[in-house]
């Protein structure tokens, strides 16, 4: 490591102020940081740093979105070899092999995208490199169908980092969660590409790998596409062969969806991750499931001929869909959501019951978890500003009495 | 009596170098310094020039100000020097100590005006201190109660300086604050941090469990009777008034204290008698652990001390010296991914939280960058006041006055940071903003 060091500094000064490579200045010191912890010490104030800094939270953040990420990809292999009637004669590394080819493209695009962008305007702006997008980029390829074109995923990102973040400021400075943008951006760009039957599940090959016809009988619908479209008070949902599901199919994620949220089980290990290196907020994880769960509850009391959602218990509801892993990965985002103890119950709360009142009562959209959260976003500042303003008030009383 | 105040919140760090509880030696130097920085917030007038001849007690200088508050030499001797800096700027007083002990006697003092009088007179109000603002206290300003703080839990703290308020220096503690009590009409409350502690006062003794900053008079007061605005009160750390108590006794001035010298770069750590003023040099001679690598040397502890260099000399207010290492030469390869075994860290993220608690041995790298606030309630944790830190301190950055006013601005200062500093994950200079904040409120208000 020691030859790497020198060789660093033997090849810093290039990239200073007058060097020959000064406008790349930002992304050496990324380069650099990154490879060794900066050996700036403290220049005023305390004289000891916690060695916690912004680049080991992000990548605790990246470590748990992995399980999801891996079954994930394996899923969009599984839902493949399924739909040709080839599953039961092909490889689980086959089946894992396919997805990750058709993932790893959509990952490595939303990284070059967002972080050449994160690059520029770094040197732009002359400060650090910031980790925010590391990731927000693993982020974007979990939240969309499998099928979205790489093209849309590259003009979303590119519109969510400019306009949702870099314009507000960077990294800790944006109001709306990045990745959430993207899908948002796509959703209403793009809808075809980004809803209905037929984008959830790849039927054609990846990269030559797992030719085939689908299968007489096949569906691409998601099971709340299904309820979307249903109609009568018995449901039963199936996989894409016309199977029946049951409640354990949807917590191990075997199922049609976006590539990074259907394993209710892969979601909750990343969750186990966030809360022992206390990375992430409990308080807004509980809460959102607690608002998501009573909601659903109280919607099992609808009229089911209206509302087919209802017909759904409060555990198939937070399996199904994006809930889990919004409540997980996207509430808990520090940057967007509310920042004070009480307001982190109300606005973890809320995104619950959103999520679960646009997926009951708007048929128009199967799915609400990722909206209700960036309708939250908006609001945190303002749940905020009434405990702050708690706050005030106690301090202002306290005066009077005085 | 028992009037305890429990705090949840607080940071509690161990790290290697405790002095170990004996006073090995007195150390009388042949020079020592007086640092017009040390007193935060006053424009310094010297009143002597090389050459002059001073006893134990002698005005040196006086604040601009406030010409009432003076500042004295703790030694007898000669001045050899007043250096300036940029824009003339009084850097040091640099004084011959002929080790005589020739002192300046004071009158008896036993009235209010009196003492106050004294107080001035002896440079003993610098030790006084005033929220809001956390400067030394406005002579014309009457406190609403005095708060003095009687025990200290910051990293490495010198504990045995304490016990000696219950010992040798129990009847100066208590002659000091009497002294105090006539200064303000309403109360003098001490601070202490186990119910076992009985310091024979007039004041009103309040236990404080709990972790660092549980010992800052900020927290303490928070919980007994807060600051609001318009209101001022003063603050005094127990080992200051007992110097105030030996003037009243013995009618000149004892500035003697005992200091704790530790650290992870000391050899053996332990206690020493010294003077405010005496050069770091003379204090670590011989006990400084062999090492090539710079080392940084701290008046005071790790989250609040003083950078002053080995060239530099204690600092007015402490009663600790702190050497770790620097640690600028460190390049730790792919850092944020090691498993950290040996991390001094509040978060989980790292191995060393799940292990069984060592002795760390940091040294003064921020080990990140600078970032904007990203993790929420980060500062609460290690924040022990009904008071959202995080929303303070952008209100203290925008230099909104309403928003800090209404937030309680007037109840901190910059060392109730430190703790929230050290655990930083966006390394932002906590402590340097409060202060620049609170140096700029106090400019806009007067």
């Amino acid at each position: 490591m020691k030859a790497l060091r020198k060789f660093l500094d033997k090849i810093k000064p290039n990239f200073e102020p007058g060097g020959k490579f000064a406008p790349l200045q930002s992304v050496f010191e990324g380069f650099e940081s990154f490879l060794f912890v900066p050996a700036t010490t403290s220049r005023s104030g305390v004289h000891i740093h916690d060695t916690i800094d912004s680049k080991r939270t992000m990548t605790v953040v990246i470590i748990a979105l992995i399980p999801a990420l891996l079954f994930g990809m394996y899923n969009v292999g599984y839902q493949h070899y399924l739909a040709i009637g080839q599953l039961a004669a092909t490889s689980f590394w086959t089946v894992f092999l396919y997805g990750l080819l058709a993932v790893l493209p959509k990952i490595v695009v939303a990284y070059v995208v967002g972080l050449g962008i994160e690059f520029i305007v770094a040197q732009m702006r002359h400060h650090e490199i910031q980790e925010g997008f590391l990731v927000s980029g693993m982020l974007i390829p979990m939240i969309v169908p499998i099928d979205t074109p790489l093209w849309m995923i590259a003009v979303a990102t590119a519109f969510a980092v400019i306009f949702a973040k870099e314009v507000f400021g960077g990294t800790g400075m944006n109001i709306f969660n990045v990745a959430l943008i993207t899908r948002a951006f796509l959703f209403f760009a793009y809808p075809s590409k980004m809803s209905g039957d037929n984008v959830f599940v790849r039927t054609t090959d990846t990269f030559g790998l797992g030719g085939g016809t689908v299968v007489d009988g096949f569906s691409g619908a998601t099971p709340l596409g299904q309820v979307a479209t249903h109609v009568g008070d018995k449901l039963t949902l199936t996989n894409i062969v016309g199977e029946p599901l049951t409640t354990m199919d949807y917590f191990i994620g075997l199922i049609p969806g976006s590539i990074g949220e259907t394993s209710t089980l892969a979601i909750l290990i990343g969750a186990v991750i966030l809360l022992a290196t206390g990375i992430a907020s409990w308080r807004i994880m509980a809460s959102v499931f607690a608002g998501g769960l009573l909601t659903a509850w109280v919607c099992t009391l609808v009229d089911p001929s209206i509302y087919a959602a209802a017909l759904l218990s409060p555990i198939d509801q937070v399996c199904l869909g994006g809930f889990a892993f919004a409540a997980v990965f996207m509430a808990t985002d520090p940057v967007t959501a509310a920042r004070t103890k009480v307001g982190k119950y109300i606005y973890g709360f809320l995104i619950g019951v959103m999520a679960i009142i646009i997926r009951v009562f708007n048929t128009g959209y199967p799915e609400g978890a990722m909206l209700a959260v960036l309708f939250m976003n908006a609001f945190a500042p303002l749940i905020d500003h009434y405990v702050v303003e708690a706050n005030i008030s106690r301090r202002l009383k306290r005066a009077k009495k005085a | 009596m028992a009037n305890v105040v429990k705090l949840v919140n607080g940071l509690n760090l161990n790290l290697a170098g405790v002095a170990s509880p004996k006073v090995e030696r007195t150390i009388v130097s042949d020079t020592i310094a007086i640092v017009p920085d040390d007193f935060h917030g006053i424009v310094p007038k010297v009143v002597v020039k090389p050459g002059d001849a001073v006893k134990v007690g002698s005005v040196v200088m006086y604040d601009k100000t406030h010409p009432q508050v003076q500042f004295v030499s703790p030694v007898s001797g000669e001045v050899v020097a007043v250096e300036r800096g940029e824009r003339r700027k009084v850097l040091k007083i640099v004084i011959n100590n002929n080790g005589k002990d020739d002192a300046v006697t004071f009158d008896k003092a036993s009235t209010a005006v009196e003492v106050k009088q004294l107080l001035l007179q002896s440079g003993m109000w610098a030790y006084i201190k005033q929220r809001p603002y956390d400067v030394i206290a406005d002579p014309d300003v009457e406190p609403r109660d005095i708060f003095v703080t009687a025990f200290d839990n910051a990293p490495l703290a010198p504990t045995l300086a304490y016990e000696s308020l219950a010992g040798q220096d129990a009847q100066a503690f208590a002659k000091g604050v009497e002294a105090l009590g006539m200064l303000t009409a309403g109360k003098v409350y001490v601070g202490v941090d186990s119910e076992d502690v009985t310091l024979s006062t007039s004041a009103e003794q309040v236990v404080f469990k709990g972790n660092f900053p549980s010992c800052n008079a900020g927290i303490q007061a928070h919980h007994i009777a807060p600051v609001n605005k318009g209101e001022t009160i003063w603050t005094l750390n127990a080992l200051d008034v007992v110097l105030i108590g030996r003037l009243l006794m013995n009618g000149r001035i004892d500035m003697m204290r005992t200091v704790a010298v530790t650290g992870s770069e000391v050899q053996s750590p332990a206690y020493v008698r010294t003077l405010p003023g005496t050069p770091m040099s003379e204090i670590l001679k011989g006990n400084l652990i062999a090492s090539s690598a710079a080392r940084r040397v701290i008046s005071g502890n790790v989250l609040t001390g003083v950078n002053v260099s080995i060239d530099g000399f204690l600092g007015a207010y402490h009663s600790q010296v702190t050497v770790i290492p620097e640690g600028n030469d460190t390049h730790e390869f792919l850092g944020w991914a090691l498993p950290g075994v040996k991390a001094l860290t509040t978060s989980r993220t790292f191995l060393s939280r799940w292990l069984p608690s060592r002795s760390a041995k940091p040294d003064a790298r921020l080990h990140g960058g600078e970032r904007a606030i990203i993790m929420s309630e980060e500062y609460d944790r290690v924040f022990p006041m009904d008071i959202l830190p995080e929303f303070l301190i952008k209100a203290v950055i925008a230099f909104d006055i309403d928003r800090m006013e209404q937030l309680g601005i007037y109840e901190v200062a910059p060392e109730d940071f430190a703790a929230c500093e050290f655990v930083d994950t966006s390394k932002l200079p906590l402590q340097e903003i409060i202060r620049k904040g609170l140096d700029a409120l106090r400019k806009e208000m007067n």
